[in-house]
């Protein structure tokens, strides 16, 4: 069942593959004959958008879960200088779901806050396929307190399948520890800048979620439960995914029409993975363009801000009893 | 987070015995009379298992007798995503409010305590197992708001089966809007009681119910984040007796106190009165 789920974003790839192919081909024959075939190349080019623009709400689950799409870390990377992790929750451990520290965004002093995956078996190990534990929402939030004190913006990364559902985890208080995440971020009083780089995966997403802009990648999801939770209740049938992922509205274009998301950051055709860096450089871009914004707006605009924006999220009626 | 398709059977509907004169206790399979149940506010005298109750007995059980007076009860549920799945959910919201005569999981408005005037918020397992959309999460937020205003301290009682996932993103969001309600709340000095009845999950337990200066549960409810088959199926073990049951989190230190249903009353005008007036109303024994 899974490998037909996938079988979807293969084919795709494929075509894209080639349609490159093809067209690196054509412009090389240009080149090397002398002869013009931007028609050809237009066709092409208009062709592949037509494939993209044509994805469905699972193809895109998918490419926000591709192996190979750019993770947090190699965010933290590439978009900023100096990063310098700070560890733990002053409690328990330190959470490797959860990566923070200091940075410099183009000189700029910031704090980052991300969740990490993992590439690599042992990574992924290591990260718990980016699922914190209580202490990661509670080192998260000690960071974020920290930026506060010293007046620093936040900057968090969101790439998480949800929060981990495990022993320890519920032991250790993890709804107290998100609940309490929820709380504190609607009252720091230093600008924060959330972007969903893949997965955005219910509470545990949204536990470093409450900020004054909401960014997505274009290929990333954002949801209350995973496609395949949502088709196991509601659906009775995890192999109808597809069907719940397109119910969910979960994409970044679903979710900027639903008012939820403040903007959405392009993507290379096709998704991250196939070109990172242009897909690292547009992040930095939207980072540094949404920061201008927010800095040296008053602390008291601020806050309140951020609690309008939450407070306006919800559609309902009166109905006359 | 409607992990909990099985709990969704009220307890009556679950027990062999048809609607009539007599209940079966799923405690300790006993036979008992309904009068004698609901005289004891649906708590079986003989091994003390607590019956799901609806929202309006469960505020009579804590209101004092004649006092509470509802609030923004015409705030009711729409379908922004146009969701489907064997049914619309704009079919099924339709039946659960015909059937309940509410219009969404939750009873708002005031009510007094002994000497004190209280906000109180009561949702309510048997409209869609509690489960959590825009209009619950307004509810909430409109009547924390009230509180916050009008200087109240805050009651709410929790009971979800998790997110109304036919509100999708919608209903994620109630979370933070919740909660920060409940930081202004909090941010004015003001108490807000959280109390947790069997069974609280997923959202809802991992946002306003978990922020109670005080949190009270009932005896053995079901208080979790994921729920126990999910983390089963994760991890592929047993679960230890008694996991994510009230006593479990008490001991691990994430609630406050356990409190039988008949003790909530006096032990909520207890609280008030200590952090109101500081004067005790309430005997309290060994003084
Ligand atoms: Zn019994």
């Amino acid at each position: 069942m899974a490998d037909n789920l996938q079988a979807n974003l293969i084919n795709l790839e494929e075509k894209l593959n080639e349609i490159d192919s093809q067209i690196s081909k054509f412009k090389q024959i240009s080149a090397d004959e002398g002869i013009k075939l931007n028609d050809v190349v237009e066709i092409l080019e208009r062709k592949k958008l037509q494939l993209l623009d044509e994805l469905d709400a699972w193809q895109k689950t998918l490419i926000a879960r591709h192996k190979d799409r750019p993770l947090a870390c190699d965010y933290i990377n590439s978009v900023f200088t100096d990063f310098t992790p700070m560890c733990g929750d002053r409690h328990i451990m330190d959470d490797h779901a959860i990566i923070s520290g200091m940075a410099y965004l183009q000189g700029r002093p910031v704090v980052v806050v991300a969740q990490e995956k993992g590439r690599t078996t042992e990574e992924k190990v290591l990260r718990n396929f980016g699922m914190p534990h209580p202490e990661g929402y509670r080192k998260a939030l000690r960071v974020m307190k920290f930026a506060e004190k010293f007046n620093r913006p936040i900057i968090t990364f969101i790439d998480t399948p949800g929060a981990y559902p495990g022993i320890e985890a519920e032991e250790r208080g993890q709804a107290l520890a998100i609940a309490e995440n929820l709380r504190e971020m609607s009252q720091i009083s230093v600008p924060i800048i959330a972007v969903v780089i893949g997965e955005g995966g219910s509470g545990g997403a949204l536990a470093l979620s409450v900020a004054d802009r909401i960014l997505m990648l274009k290929y990333s999801i954002y949801s209350v439960i995973s496609p395949e939770g949502c088709a196991s209740i509601l659906f009775r049938d995890a192999g109808k995914a597809p069907l719940a992922a397109a119910a969910l509205k979960l994409t970044a274009d679903d979710l900027y029409k639903f008012k939820i998301i403040d903007q959405i950051i392009s993507e290379p055709s096709g998704g991250a993975h196939r070109d990172a860096k242009s897909a690292i450089d547009n992040v930095k871009t939207a980072l540094i363009t949404n920061l201008d914004e927010l800095n040296g707006v008053d602390k008291i605009d601020l806050v309140n801000g951020r609690y309008k924006k939450f407070r306006d999220m919800g559609v309902f009626c009166s109905y006359d009893n | 987070m409607g992990w909990f398709s099985k709990l969704l059977v009220p307890d009556r509907e679950k027990s062999k015995v048809p609607h009539g004169l007599w209940e079966k206790c799923p405690g300790c399979l006993r036979v008992i009379y309904k009068k004698d149940l609901e005289k004891n506010l649906w708590v079986c005298a003989q091994c003390g298992y607590h019956f799901k109750i609806s929202a309006k007995d469960r505020i009579n059980s804590l209101a004092d007798p004649g006092t509470f007076k509802e609030l923004y009860s015409e705030i009711g549920s729409l379908d922004p995503l146009e969701f489907t799945d064997s049914e619309k959910y704009c079919e099924r919201y339709k039946k659960a409010r015909e059937k309940s005569k509410m219009n969404d999981a939750c009873i708002t408005g005031t009510a007094m305590i002994g000497k004190n005037k209280t906000a109180l918020a009561v949702m309510d397992f048997y409209f869609m197992g509690g489960s959590m959309g825009s209009a619950l999460g307004e509810k909430i937020t409109l009547m924390t708001e009230y509180a916050t205003e009008n200087k109240l301290p805050l009651i709410i009682v929790s009971t979800s089966g998790g997110a109304r996932m036919q509100e999708g993103i919608f209903s994620l969001m109630q979370m933070a809007k919740t909660s920060a309600a409940l930081a202004r709340h909090s941010k004015a000095g003001l108490i807000y009681i959280s109390i947790l009845v069997d069974p609280t999950t997923g959202g809802v337990t991992a946002s306003y119910s978990m922020l109670g200066d005080i949190i009270i549960a009932e005896p053995n409810a079901l208080i979790c984040f994921a729920g126990p088959r999910v983390i089963e199926q994760t991890i592929r073990q047993k679960l230890p007796e008694g996991f994510q049951r009230s006593e479990f989190l008490l001991k691990h230190g994430i609630i406050d106190m356990v409190v039988p249903r008949a003790e909530m009353h006096d032990k909520l005008e207890f609280i008030l009165d200590f952090t109101n007036s500081g004067q005790r109303t309430v005997e309290k024994n060994g003084g």
